[in-house]
């Protein structure tokens, strides 16, 4: 059996799959394939139906549909392939891949150079072990999200919300303005994980109340939910016994953290980074298998879907330079997170291979006003950053070139300094 | 017993305008007028307050019932932005509403939504 | 008038129906819940024990070596996945290596497969295993199954050859009824009636000369009923808290690896299963009630640290899911199957804890063949209809799903991209004789919703299908048990009406 061969494959039809398809085909490629789960283009944006989106890319503040319709109306200008209803069930190491549709079945085809758009999925409920009963009434947000923006069903009328990210934060608005009762958002850590402008025009415009330090420590009802508790907890995060309140609702909504999409990088042996829990990836994210790259939510949660469309663009680039033969499989220097940064992507940059300018995409661990984030190898200085602000919800970016780099040597590490 | 009272009231507002979040208050006077704005970065802050405190405005996005559609609901926004206190209205503006597919983005749902010289736009084709 | 009813579709509930459904006899299963197998026989190890540490001259002793080594077959029969994972029981010090001395007797008398190695030993083969396990005893013949899909495959076939199965029906109360009355109704199958029964339930009442009560937890108050007192035997719900870890590639163990065991049962387990999940737990607390199956905090840290002692490098974060199971547990620690003294007819089937769901096969047997030998005599049906065993796209070579899907595209449209379950799955569990009529149904018999993103994904699809196929409305849909509601209403249109 001959198996079809492309230059290019993208797995993934949300906004990482289509900038890396738009730019791939820009940069020169003509043979691209793009592969989607659902019956549309556009991925998880076609449920967050808040406005915000764009602004960055745009200029303007589009609604999340929008957003995804303007990208896949400038695919249609390309001679992109895209095959909907398209799961991709396997994926190994020597870029052959099986994906199965209703159409055509299991289809196992190779391609020169694969993109990795694969987004991330939601912490469940079980994920973090809360306590209690197990009935209706638990969702994630972004699932109650699809069932009210979509399908136009209200999954609860008393709600509480655990976590304060962004998309629990605009549940939070989405219920209430559609005739539901929020009874109060928990936030486990001291700070919100929410956007300032979330915190105050999803909860602050509605008199939803946010207990930062609280957590939910027990879920009540046997067959649909009819109350939770909700404490209180110390330095350490564990609940304070004596703080409980109870809260008499029907719906527990969670908003307790994003994971990248990955279980097709296991097969095919690429190395997952323990912090972002996406692949380990270079200057052009390729993965440690070459030819392999990864991007968007898939590689790392991003908070803005303006830097997801970006790092899909560069990821298309790339794999285009690939494919072409006009890209090396060097691994260059590790970049590591160094004092007060949770994690630093790219892991490695060359710097022969680098494009001229290369933005380093960071987090920091805490909450912190006027500070630095600087580059260095071993002591010394190569670049730095002055912030008035940092938060862990704000993905950072240091911009370095390629003559800013071209004397190192050896592993770069990036810290947060005062 | 004894009740003091001040004739200033003052307000505290986490600015949204930049990443920055600074936290901006306001003194009133007894009457609501404006006295001083203080703890802003820059100007954009205290039009920001003052904005916030006279006539906030704000976006409102949701959904009318579509027929002939892929999904049963087509996602909404307006034209732009609306008095805070008016959200609720347009709410019940969109209930009566359903469209039949096909729909493209930017058409309008309803004209002037609530005499609000506002228009519902369709946020997608479908 | 039916010759048997059965209360309690669990494990022990399906195999005797199973059985039953070989012979010329009316059989009626009842059960509370809205599936087969939906309590203590979905939430516990789900392993098959081999049947070294019941206590000797014990019914468990007994039925669970012949239960394990019934499984493998009525499994390949069924068409249910039955995997001989092996399994060790490992000793950590002096004292726990004399009780496996004890074990490694037991085993021997029973004459069930037992192999004796050092804690090196043991290493070599799982890797992870603790550094403090001085020595092992290993037990190939221990299995892991999946128990409701056993269960569900059993009453498949019972109910594709005449055996009734009433779902979602509560019993409230059981009634005596004479001779004359039980005679009467129906003389065809009840031709030397000497006593019968009368089962109220929430939905109707049935007749029968036999009962059989496998109700789990509530085995004891069944019988109360029917006693008009209480009964001699009283069953405390014993809860056992489970944490689910993501499939993986290498699972942290391949055996099934016990501590010793001790007062309190068979200790906190790490257990692999069929898809490369690991189960650890359970933990033993009695439970408030016999509805209270819920997790614990206390409980949760328990199972956290305890299998860290035989274990090493358990990740953690690859947490799916906790649950929580109640064992019914008997006072007086042996299980209780026999025909009531006071009431004939009335057959205890009770305190059905571990190793239950390894000796249920034996359980169903001993029952027909032993307890109710007599009374069981029906001749046996001439012909018998084999149950299709579910289709899974996974399990079939590439050229098999291919021409599958040309048949049927909705095989190759998948829901579940956790487990990666097509929309042709889900609709054949939803069609099957004993169908999938809830979403936790659907969970069961095909998966969405057992992996990593635990129907964040594909419940929205798996809804919308279970809708479609029972021609009901999407809030009419439920994850479980009648209450158990969905989705609650439409918006705009119901706000539309409140305003008319």
């Amino acid at each position: 059996m001959t198996v079809e061969k492309h230059d290019i494959v993208i797995i993934g039809g949300g906004s990482a799959g289509i900038a890396a398809a738009i730019s791939a085909y820009n940069n020169g490629c003509k043979d691209i394939l793009l592969l989607e789960k659902d019956a549309e283009l556009g991925g998880i944006l076609l449920q967050c139906i808040h406005n915000g989106f764009g602004l960055h890319r745009f200029g303007e503040e589009l609604a999340g549909p929008a957003y995804a319709e303007k990208w896949t109306n400038m695919l249609k200008d390309t001679s992109v392939k895209v095959k909907l209803n398209t799961t991709v069930i396997h994926l190994h190491k020597d870029k052959t891949l099986t994906y199965v549709n209703p159409v055509e079945g299991y289809v196992t085809i190779s391609a020169k150079a694969i993109v990795l758009a694969l987004g991330c999925r939601e912490r469940s409920r079980g994920a973090i072990a809360t306590p209690g009963y197990r009935p209706s009434g638990v969702w994630t947000a972004g699932t109650a999200q699809k069932y009210l923006n979509m399908q136009g069903y209200m999954v609860g009328r008393r709600i509480f919300i655990l976590g304060s990210g962004d998309i629990g934060l605009i549940m939070a608005r989405r219920m209430v303005l559609e005739g539901a009762e929020v009874l109060g958002v928990a936030e486990i850590m001291p700070y919100s994980n929410g956007l300032p402008r979330n915190i105050k025009q999803c909860l602050d415009d509605f008199d939803i109340p946010l207990y930062l330090s609280h957590t939910v420590t027990d879920i009540r009802g046997k067959d649909r939910l009819n109350g939770i508790t909700v404490s209180r907890v110390d330095d350490d995060l564990n609940p304070i016994s004596g703080t409980e309140m109870d809260f008499d609702v029907d719906t527990l909504l969670m908003s307790v953290g994003l994971i990248p999409d990955t279980a097709l990088l296991t097969e095919a042996g690429i190395s997952l980074h323990p912090k972002t829990k996406g692949a380990v990836v270079d200057e052009h994210m390729m993965t440690d298998v070459p030819g392999i790259f990864s991007c968007g939510n898939g590689l790392h949660v991003h908070d803005l879907v303006d830097f997801v469309s970006m790092e899909g663009e560069e990821a298309g680039l790339a794999a285009a330079k690939y494919a072409a033969g006009n890209l090396s499989g060097s691994r260059g220097v590790k970049v590591s997170a160094g004092e007060g940064i949770s994690y630093v992507l790219p892991s490695y940059i060359s710097p022969q291979d680098m494009e001229e300018t290369l933005e380093i995409k960071l987090r920091v661990k805490k909450n912190a006003r006027d500070v630095k984030l600087a580059l260095r190898q071993g002591d010394k200085l190569i670049k730095e950053l002055k912030k008035l602000r940092v938060a862990p919800s704000e993905m950072e970016k240091l911009k370095v070139t390629k003559a800013e780099l071209k004397d190192v040597t050896g592993e770069l590490s990036i810290s947060l300094e005062n | 017993m004894v009740i003091y009272m001040t004739d200033t009231t003052t307000k505290t507002f986490t600015c949204i305008v930049c990443p920055r979040g600074c936290e901006v208050t306001a003194t009133m006077n007894s009457a609501g007028d404006i006295e001083k704005i203080e703890g802003n970065f820059c100007p954009r802050g205290a039009e920001y307050v003052k904005n916030e405190l006279t006539h906030p405005l704000r976006q409102l996005t949701s959904t009318v019932i579509i027929h002939g559609g892929i999904y049963n609901r087509l996602p909404v926004i307006l034209s732009s932005e609306i008095p805070k206190d008016k959200m609720m209205d347009v709410m019940k503006a969109l209930n009566g509403v359903e469209v039949t597919a096909p729909v493209s983005r930017g058409d309008i749902i309803i004209n002037n939504v609530c005499g609000l010289g506002v228009d519902v736009i369709a946020s997608r084709s479908m | 008038m039916y010759d048997i009813v059965i209360i309690g579709a669990g494990i022990t509930g399906s195999f005797i129906a199973h059985k039953l459904s070989k012979r010329q006899c009316k059989v009626l299963v009842i059960d509370k819940e809205a599936d087969v197998a939906n309590e203590a026989s979905m939430a516990n190890s789900a392993i098959v024990h081999a049947g070294y540490d019941p206590k000797p001259g014990t019914l468990k002793a007994k039925l669970n070596v012949i239960g394990n080594r019934m499984y493998p077959d009525i499994c390949n029969e069924l068409g249910v996945q039955y995997v001989k994972s092996s399994a060790f029981v490992v000793a950590t010090d002096a004292s726990e290596s004399r009780i496996l001395d004890t074990l490694k007797t037991q085993a021997a008398d029973r004459d069930i497969e037992c192999r004796d190695i050092t804690g090196d030993e043991a290493r070599e083969l799982e890797p992870n295993l603790s550094a403090k396990v001085i020595r092992a005893l290993e037990f190939p013949t221990t299995g892991i199954i999946y128990p409701w899909l056993v269960a569900i495959a059993l009453m498949e076939e019972a109910v594709l050859n005449g055996v009734e199965l009433r779902l979602s029906e509560e019993v409230l109360s059981i009634d005596r009824i004479s001779q004359e009355s039980a005679h009467k109704s129906s003389p065809d199958s009840c031709d030397s009636a000497s006593e019968g029964y009368r089962i109220h339930t929430d939905k109707g009442s049935y007749e029968c000369r036999y009962v059989i009560n496998a109700a789990g937890v509530y085995a004891d108050d069944i019988y109360g009923m029917a006693l008009g007192h209480k009964p001699e035997f009283s069953i405390t719900p014993k809860r056992g808290e489970y944490y689910v870890l993501d499939e993986m590639e290498h699972p942290v163990v391949s055996r099934v690896i016990y501590p010793v065991p001790g007062p309190a049962g068979k200790g906190v387990l790490v257990v692999p299963t069929i898809h490369n999940n690991i189960l650890l737990g359970p933990n033993s607390h009695i439970a408030d009630d016999k509805e209270a199956n819920n997790n614990t905090a206390d409980a949760l840290s328990y199972v956290k640290e305890s299998v860290k002692k035989t274990v090493d490098n358990i990740p953690f974060d690859k947490v799916i899911r906790c649950f929580a199971g109640l064992r019914p547990s008997g006072d007086t620690g042996d299980f209780i199957i026999e025909e009531s003294k006071e009431l004939k007819g009335f057959v205890n089937v009770a305190c059905i804890d571990s190793p239950g769901l390894a000796s249920a096969p034996a359980i169903a047997e001993y029952v027909t063949d032993e307890v109710m030998k007599e009374q069981f005599d029906y001749d046996r049906k001439t012909t018998y209809i084999h149950g299709k065993p579910i289709t899974y796209m996974g399990a079939l070579s590439d050229e098999d799903k291919n021409r599958i899907i040309a048949d049927n595209p909705d095989y190759g449209e998948i829901v579940c991209r956790c487990c990666l379950v097509s929309k042709g799955e889900i609709i054949d569990a939803i069609r099957r004789p004993v169908g999938a009529t809830t979403v936790k149904a659907v969970k069961k018999r095909v998966g969405p919703g057992l992996g990593r993103c635990q129907g964040g994904f594909c419940e929205p699809l798996v809804v919308d299908i279970l809708a479609k196929e029972l021609g009901i409305d999407k809030t009419e849909v439920r994850y479980d048990s009648k209450d158990s509601i969905i989705l609650m209403e439409m918006t705009k249109s119901v706000n539309k009406k409140e305003e008319a």
